[in-house]
């Protein structure tokens, strides 16, 4: 394989076209290669947003022949079968700024309104935790914010719920604070409600496309879906709370 | 005017997103003061994610015989001696402190069995002082900086470039530029400035930097007047990626050394153990059998390191060293293995490194070895600036982390750029806020904003057909053939009588297209900083004739007495770059004595 053509969309949020670029290749070449190709000899114009190139900073996030990738980290010959063009669109759930550039802004929008960590008043410094009991939430913070994973989640892709639902990424962040040892903030209300983990059903698709392969839905959500569960509906539970007055607190 | 432009005020400008700069934010808006950040990418995607093996601190928590005055001490030699020693004793004294603040911020480092976090050795370090996450440590700091940032509710200005600080008489009182997105144009008006701008190795053709790395900050500074020191020192790490070629520069963590890994050349040879490469100060302090080597892997306290964990500057140039021989690997590199810690060990602690040797490279590193070689990763020179409060030469500009120099000398040891952006971003966030309750706000003089923005809109109008990508690619092989490992007054030369060309071919770039996330034109603003920087640092090159630490003068291949007592300074003076010698302040007797007391 000499050659390979792109097929990348040029346009802006008023609409764009699909234009194609024939890219000369070499071993090892991801499409992140492909696209600086075309910036430096075909169009200087074409907007894309790269930092590492390693698959570490989560900033070249597009969809390549439909599925959301980054580019670094997405061989061309991968992608590259008999003749077909290599499709590169921007993330189909944000708007589009430029070409491949979407705003994503509502994502950080979004995890502002996640408390910080809260430690109890005594916890000690340093603080002391076993690997054990940090195993679950170090995985949670291999995220990178690439924010494949709320792309390509139907709740936000098809349905456009960004008023009811925070997303895969968030609720792994508050699936982190959650579980962190020493926070004695309940973010549970916030789970249920405004984070609407219930609107996730577990279809796996943030999974699949994580690039941290962060297990998201079954290590995230689902234990945040029963931690909720736990809190809300499990009478005996609640009787007990009740009873001991630790209602309030966070186990 | 040219045309119409929006204007924000803030108390503290800080310029720059990553753990300095996100640090600063911090202790600027914990001061009470209106903070603005701005990033030229997204929030929380700046270099300090590339970050991997760890963060220095001496913690102690594995080798309790651990403290700051052996990170000191380590730090002194690593820099051969050209750091500023009131910096580096500063570093030292804060930076387990630092470390700790982390943790109740909400970062989640590796474990000791005893619940403490977990270090790990690293070059140039007597004891295991790295605190780690796997081999992320960089995202686990700038996450954890950038949650607790926004807590405190700055305004962050993301996709925004700086291209021009704005003074009024000395003083610095705001920056001009302009917001990716919609290529409009916007000024800041500050009390104080913070340049927390990252380094400049971008200029380099096999570089582990990103498009960030421009040199914009340090240039804005020199431009603005500020003095740049040691601006020479540009650091090569030993380990990049070279094979395949999409992927020749990408880092390889010295943690894979930490942890046991071992070079060797194409001819199976442990060439580290050879004493040709084994300098005269770190005699006797590492093993000198593989057999000891391998001991150590279990029992670090009665067996030294192994010679893989020389400095950076000590290992580039023995592989480089290696290869020039004819002892190189397939592609042109070395090999770096680490299969006999075992596939457990290796996913676990340098997840990481597999994922990209795995998905990059075709390389699963558990039972292959990877071929590794130089790559430029940092810049030890930079602004000069206070210890104690982060100030630069010019009022109301302050400096911290990589755009900053004096802490690291001739050499930066791994782990040391970690716990440099926490202690004196810090201090700067602390040096700002005291300055700006000083001050109001100074004018902004339309002269100024009226010029950059010619200089920003003409590529589009210019006749000329320059291109900015060539002139960068052109650039990037000037500076690897000229100012690369290995370095002569003739390669130097040549290097730079291509830089003036270019930078003449400059005045004619041309764009195409609007002014809407146009990275023709983005680039045509980067390569005129890029030009600058990489004048300075060769004509710096020039002056030092000798070597030391990263600068290696095959044509004055030793350390000269005489040099190691001054610093190199760059200054503006008018179209001319002024160099000139500053001696080192001295070190006061208590602490060179520890250096006597250790021989």
């Amino acid at each position: 394989m000499d050659k390979v053509t792109l097929r990348v969309f040029r346009g802006a949020g008023n609409g764009g076209v699909e234009q194609d670029y024939e890219v000369p290749t070499f071993e090892g070449m991801v499409v992140l290669d492909a696209i600086h190709y075309i910036q430096q000899n075909l169009d200087s114009t074409l907007a894309c947003r790269w930092n590492c190139k390693a698959a570490k900073c989560g900033s070249c996030s597009a969809e390549i022949n439909g599925v959301p990738r980054l580019m670094c980290k997405t061989h061309v010959s991968d992608m590259a079968s008999k003749g077909q063009p290599i499709v590169v669109h921007p993330l189909k759930t944000f708007p589009i700024i430029r070409d491949l550039v979407t705003d994503v802004s509502w994502n950080y929008r979004v995890s502002e309104k996640i408390p910080p960590l809260q430690l109890a008043p005594d916890a000690p410094n340093p603080l002391v935790m076993q690997q054990m009991d940090v195993d679950r939430i170090q995985e949670f913070r291999k995220c990178i914010e690439c924010f494949l994973c709320q792309t390509v989640c139907h709740i936000l892709r098809n349905h456009n719920a960004k008023e009811q639902f925070y997303g895969p990424r968030q609720l792994i962040k508050l699936a982190n604070l959650d579980m962190h040892p020493y926070d004695t903030l309940s973010r549970r209300e916030m789970i249920r409600h405004e984070a609407g983990v219930g609107f996730c059903n577990i279809t796996k698709c943030c999974t699949e496309v994580c690039p941290e392969h962060i297990h998201i839905t079954d290590n995230g959500i689902i234990p945040l879906k029963e931690r909720v569960a736990d809190e809300h509906f499990d009478p005996i539970q609640h009787l007990i709370r009740k009873l001991a007055g630790t209602d309030k607190k966070k186990k | 005017m040219t045309e119409n432009y929006d204007i924000f005020e803030h108390d503290v400008l800080v310029i720059g997103a990553g753990g300095a700069g996100l640090r600063a934010v911090i202790s600027a808006a914990q001061a009470g003061l209106n903070v603005g950040l701005v990033c030229k990418s997204l929030l929380g995607k700046a270099h300090t994610v590339m970050a991997e093996g760890g963060v220095a601190g001496a913690l102690g928590n594995l080798d309790k015989k651990d403290s700051w005055e052996i990170h000191f001490k380590d730090t002194m030699k690593g820099g051969q001696f050209l750091n500023n020693w009131r910096i580096v004793e500063i570093f030292a004294k804060e930076a387990p402190e630092r470390v700790l603040e982390l943790e109740q911020w909400g970062a989640v480092f590796d474990r000791t069995p005893e619940g403490l976090i977990m270090q790990r050795p690293f070059g140039g370090h007597t004891y295991r002082r790295l605190s780690h996450v796997g081999d992320r440590t960089g995202l686990e700091i700038i996450r954890t900086l950038q949650d607790k940032a926004v807590s405190y509710g700055m305004k962050t200005y993301m996709e925004v470039t700086l291209t021009r600080l704005l003074k009024d008489g000395d003083r610095v009182v705001g920056a001009f530029g302009y917001y990716r997105p919609t290529g409009k144009f916007l000024a800041i008006k500050a009390k104080a400035v913070v340049l927390a701008t990252g380094g400049w190795g971008r200029m380099y053709k096999v570089t582990s930097n990103s498009w960030e790395s421009t040199g914009d900050g340090v240039m804005m500074a020199y431009e603005a007047g500020a003095e740049l020191l040691d601006m020479e020192m540009v650091q090569f790490h030993p380990t990049g990626m070279v094979w395949p070629p999409g992927v020749r520069g990408l880092l390889v963590t010295e943690g894979v050394r930490g942890d046991g890994g071992i070079l060797r050349n194409s001819k199976g040879e442990r060439f580290m153990f050879k004493e040709e490469y084994m300098p005269e100060m770190y005699k006797g302090q590492y093993a000198e059998t593989e057999e000891e080597a391998h001991r150590w892997l279990e029992d670090k306290d009665k067996n030294r390191r192994p010679p893989e964990l020389l400095p950076r500057d000590v290992v580039s140039r023995s592989i480089y060293k290696e290869v020039l021989a004819g002892r190189g690997s397939e592609h042109g590199g070395v090999y770096l293995d680490i299969t006999h810690r075992g596939a457990d060990f290796i996913k676990r602690k340098l997840p990481s490194m597999y994922e990209q040797f795995y998905a990059l490279g075709g390389v699963d590193i558990t039972k292959q070895p990877m071929e590794v070689y130089p790559t430029i990763h940092y810049t030890m020179g930079g602004i000069l600036t206070h210890p104690e409060t982060c100030a630069t030469t010019v009022p109301g500009l302050y400096a911290a982390g990589e755009s900053a120099a004096g802490l690291h000398g001739a050499n930066r040891l791994g782990g040391n750029s970690l716990s440099d952006i926490l202690v004196f971003g810090r201090r700067a966030g602390d040096g700002t806020a005291e300055f700006a309750r000083g001050v109001d706000y100074g004018a902004v003089d339309d002269q100024q904003i009226e010029e950059e923005m010619n200089l920003m809109l003409a590529p589009f109008t210019c006749e000329g057909k320059e291109n900015p990508y060539r002139l960068t690619q052109e650039l990037q092989e000037a500076m690897q053939e000229g100012a690369m490992i290995a370095r002569t007054e003739q390669g130097l030369s040549k290097c730079l009588q291509t830089i003036l060309n270019l930078q003449e071919r400059a005045k004619n770039l041309h764009v195409d297209g609007s002014r809407e996330y146009n990275p023709g034109w983005h680039t045509a603003r980067d390569i005129r900083y890029m030009l600058k920087t990489s004048e300075v640092i060769v004509r710096c090159a020039l002056e030092r004739k000798e070597s030391r630490g990263a600068q290696w003068r095959a044509d004055y291949p030793d350390r000269d007495p005489e040099w190691g007592k001054k610093n190199l300074i760059a200054s503006k003076e008018g179209d001319q770059v002024k160099i000139s010698t500053r001696p080192l302040p001295e070190m006061p007797p208590e602490l060179a004595k520890l250096f006597e007391e250790s021989k």
